[in-house]
């Protein structure tokens, strides 16, 4: 019984990994700017299918490249033509952009690049690994790509979290989150701030695009990842990059673990027609979780002043 | 010239607090009112009722229950599919169990059940503010969605998780044409606009816009936060079940969860957003124009004679809501209904400029 | 709901009673130990140098935040620690340093708004409107009608308050806080930003609810000719400890308050 749930423990970190990358970019956006990008998903999707197409036709190496490229100039074309417009609006305000232009990337990526469903081959070795095969009969079962995806994934955070703590750019990223007005008046260049964030959130789209892709394949769908980021982004805070990992482990592995030892109980329990706990288990979890802590793991704390 | 308001003296606080203050808009309500009930039936066809006018009218009425929430109490929220598919499937229910029941009481019913679940659900907004009580409300979406997937109770333990109903008669009365059909929708429409009108013009209306001003100095003068929040999502959960109940029954005939998922959420969002947040009219324009969208874009490719796939005309119509979406937020954050009275403002002078 | 119904008090008897309260966030103490009341119909100043705890000690009688030590008693009866709409209930009313407005609407609804505690009518008139709701709107408009004209701001009630100038703003926050038909109304900085004809019009107006509604005011203020000119007694706090109580003749004379502004005691 235990092989299993360890088997199920691991694959759900691995997972989890792979949400905090989504995560990340959520929280880098939202640090520099207090946006809440809904459109990260969407992003997540339109690099993805950027890259999966590029690469029918090119060898991968510059696919990647050109989509990043094509990445930094979507982040130039958001950054021109809403955000700029809508400095110092009401978050609610922007929040609602950033869902429009989630449904705009949407309908624009499947355009240009079609609406099948594309593969991504990375050329990761498919062959499963057994490990600890002394202690349980037959030893579990781990996926190298999705080994090997999280590893990277796990490299990306890290990198972005020192660089954000560490570097002169990322404190001034750190001030300009609090009060745009304010950051703009001391001489930070707010719309060269959003533009770089935008194109590193952009990259960190284009990693996790290609991670997920290459499990699952580009299809439209992809851009519903993001919608099981925020409860990472919750549970995690949403301004913290730490949180970001941890909230992605926990979320990951709770899913899965939930979907494998808690759905057989509700199914019997009351007669339901399948489990799909994964569907909402995330979120119920998410929402427990706000009600003790409103501001998440490491979030900051929100205190209204009168 | 034609909109002066020159000489109509309010000369008591109840005609300065009416609806329609001014005597052009009265006659002009009336007359859309009169309109509605007695003209269209005369000349609207088949497709104009059920793709058009049946659709928009219920539409609205969830938007307006939307709007109350999110647009005059400030929550926002993810979750108004989820409470459509309450309402369908309490009155799916209740009419199956209790055939005899009139069907006044069955929505009724439905919008009663909404109701409750929405004050369940509703009772993280007095910990959670903002972004975290939007992803709090998809919380309640995908749960509910997933519940009315998988327990078989529900669904009367259809082995294809789709229900249906028949036609519905009141009083005797059979709803089986387009027009009666029109006709019952527009009544309860006409009925619950009013009802939403008068009681965001009173003093929950205004309890409700404190709490989203400023909720902290509404407490401080005397507005407890439990009583606006839950209130607030007592009501509009009520509307948006009521909603629902009329999609499933009077639009869809029959459906499955996925009628009632995420998107329909965002649909009703984007109604608000772009009618206008805290108006009623906003609600109905709104719902107008995510309806009829769709339509006209389905038909112009044929007009201007461009051939177009049925999957790129999807997305074109996804690129363009968004669009729109960015270019109202950016140029008229108040929406259609703001548009509507700066029209009105131009007509009071029309046609001098100043 | 505990409603601190208390007892009738008498003008000129204690009405508001502080007594060694402290109040510290974190290792910071913003009250330390200070005591003093406020009597019926008066008008109290309360003045210090910048973070002498003045906010703060508003903050604590309207239940916005709960001193760790001390007793408070309101109308004759001790007060536990409360939330803000209590307090309001119990009959204490407040205006803001950065004006609390509900900013999308408009000034007259903002003061209706004021009057929520006086609106019973329930759900299902509301829903109706014609009848009893309808009946008391109107009762409460002609109310409302009244503070309207008391602070002459007809010409911009219908106006959405976020479009008025910060005078203005103020009077109507000042009008929403009448609405109340507070028995303690406190004000804090309520002629901040003005200029003098501004500072003049706001005075009277304190002066007039003070004698017209009988009302007991604690303000806060920093320009000292107003304090002088308009209250009754004076509180001085400094770096959270009260250093002068009295009527304003003695506290101008008071050495330690000189020190205090001067920035000599330390």
């Amino acid at each position: 019984m235990l092989g299993p749930v360890l088997e199920t423990l691991i694959g759900g970190l691995m997972t989890g990994v792979l949400y905090s990358l989504v995560a990340l970019g959520f929280v880098l956006i939202f640090k520099a700017s207090g946006v809440f990008n809904f459109a990260q998903g969407a992003m997540v999707l339109f690099a993805a299918l950027s890259f999966a197409r590029l690469s029918e036709a090119m060898p991968l190496v510059l696919a990647f490249v050109l989509s990043v490229l094509i990445m930094i100039a979507l982040a130039y074309a958001i950054e021109f033509l809403v955000l700029r417009r809508l400095v110092n609006q009401e978050g609610i305000i922007l929040f609602m952009a950033t869902l429009g232009i989630a449904y705009f990337l949407e309908g624009f990526g499947q355009s240009i690049w079609g609406s099948d469903i594309y593969k991504i081959g990375l050329g990761l070795p498919t062959n499963p690994i057994f490990i600890l095969e002394s202690v349980f009969p037959g030893g579990l079962l781990i996926d190298p790509a999705e080994l090997i995806a999280a590893i990277i994934c796990a490299v990306m955070v890290l990198v972005l979290a020192v660089f954000f703590q560490v570097t002169r750019v990322g404190r001034a990223l750190r001030a300009v989150a609090d009060d745009h007005q304010a950051a703009q008046s001391v001489g930070i260049p707010l719309n060269r701030i959003w533009l770089m964030v935008w194109a590193v959130s952009g990259l960190v789209a284009l990693v996790a695009g290609m991670m997920w892709g290459a499990k699952l394949g580009v299809q439209f769908s992809l851009s519903l990842i993001a919608l099981k980021a925020l409860p990472v982004l919750i549970l995690g805070g949403l301004t913290s990059i730490p949180g970001a990992i941890v909230g992605g482990l926990i979320i990951g592995a709770g899913e899965k673990l939930a979907e494998v030892l808690l759905a057989p109980v509700l199914v019997r329990t009351f007669d339901l027609a399948g489990g799909g706990i994964e569907n909402w288990f995330a979120y119920v979890l998410a929402l427990v979780f706000l009600l003790v802590r409103p501001q998440g793991l490491f979030g900051e704390r929100i205190i209204e002043r009168v | 010239m034609l909109y002066r308001e020159v000489g109509q003296f309010k000369t008591s606080y109840g005609a300065d607090q009416a609806i329609f203050p001014i005597a052009q808009d009265r006659w002009f309500v009336f007359a859309l009112i009169a309109f509605a009930f007695l003209a269209v039936p005369l000349f609207a066809g088949q497709y104009l009722y059920t793709e058009v006018l049946i659709p928009v009218l219920i539409l609205s009425i969830a938007a307006i229950g939307l709007n109350i929430l999110t647009g005059y109490c400030g929550q926002l929220s993810l979750g108004s599919g989820g409470f459509m598919a309450v309402g369908a499937y309490a009155a799916y229910n209740l009419a199956l169990r209790l055939p005899q029941t009139n069907i006044i009481l069955v929505f009724l019913f439905a919008g009663i059940m909404a109701m409750l679940v929405g004050i369940l659900f509703g009772l993280p907004s007095l910990r959670i503010k903002g972004f975290y009580l939007a992803v709090a409300t998809l919380a309640s979406q995908f749960f509910l969605e997933w519940a009315f997937a998988r327990v078989k109770w529900f669904t009367n333990y259809a082995p294809s998780g789709s229900v249906a109903v028949g036609r519905i008669e009141l009083f005797g009365i059979a709803i089986d044409t387009p027009v009666k059909t029109y006709i019952f929708v527009l009544a309860m429409t006409v009925v619950l606009a009013l009802a939403a009108k008068n009681l965001v013009r009173g003093r929950m209306g205004r309890m409700w816009m404190a709490t989203r001003d400023m909720d902290i100095a509404a407490e401080i003068i005397g507005i407890r936060p439990l009583h606006a929040k839950l209130s607030a999502f007592a009501v509009s959960s009520f509307y948006i079940g009521v909603a629902g109940a009329l999609w499933g029954f009077l639009r869809l005939g029959s459906w499955e969860p996925l009628a009632f998922d995420v998107n329909r959420s965002f649909q009703v969002l984007f109604m608000i957003i772009i009618g206008g947040l805290g108006t009623i009219l906003g609600s109905f324009l709104g719902a107008a124009f995510i309806v009829l969208l769709p339509i006209v874009l389905n038909q112009l490719p044929a007009w201007l004679g461009i051939a177009m796939s049925t999957a790129m005309i999807s997305h074109i119509e996804f690129m363009l809501f968004g669009a729109i979406i960015v270019l109202f937020l950016i140029a008229e954050p108040l929406g259609l209904a703001r548009l509507w009275a700066i029209a009105k403002e131009k007509l009071r002078l029309w046609p001098f400029p100043y | 709901m505990r409603a601190p119904s208390g007892r009738d008090i008498a003008a000129g008897e204690v009405l508001l009673a502080v007594e060694n309260v402290s109040l510290a966030f974190g290792g910071v103490k913003a009250i330390s130990d200070v005591s003093f009341d406020i009597r019926r119909g008066e008008i109290r100043a309360i003045i210090g140098p910048n973070g002498a705890g003045k906010t703060s000690l508003l903050n604590v009688i309207n239940g916005f935040y709960h001193p760790q030590q001390g007793r408070i008693t309101f109308k004759g009866r001790p007060r536990s620690a409360m939330r803000p709409y209590e307090a309001a209930l119990g009959g204490i009313a407040r205006t803001f340093q950065n004006v609390a407005l509900f900013k999308g609407m408009t000034a007259l609804d903002n003061i209706m708004a004021g009057r929520a505690l006086k609106m019973r009518r329930g759900f299902f008139w509301q829903l109706l409107w014609i009848g009893p709701a309808l009946a008391e709107e109107i009762e409460q408009r002609r109310r409302v009608e009244e503070i309207i004209d008391f602070l002459k701001i007809q010409h911009v009630r219908k106006i959405q308050v976020g479009k008025l100038p910060y005078g203005l703003q103020k009077r109507v926050e000042l009008g929403r806080a009448l609405a109340m038909e507070p028995d303690l109304l406190l004000l804090d900085e309520p002629m901040a930003g003005m200029n003098l004809e501004e500072k003049e019009d706001m005075s009277r107006f304190i002066l007039d609810v003070n004698a017209y509604y009988g009302t007991t005011i604690a303000l806060i203020e920093h320009d000292m000719g107003v304090v002088m000119d308009l209250s009754d007694r004076v509180l001085v706090l400094d770096h959270g400890v009260k250093i002068a109580d009295g009527v304003p003749a003695e506290v101008q004379s008071n050495q330690a308050v000189i020190d205090a502004y001067l920035g000599l005691s330390h």
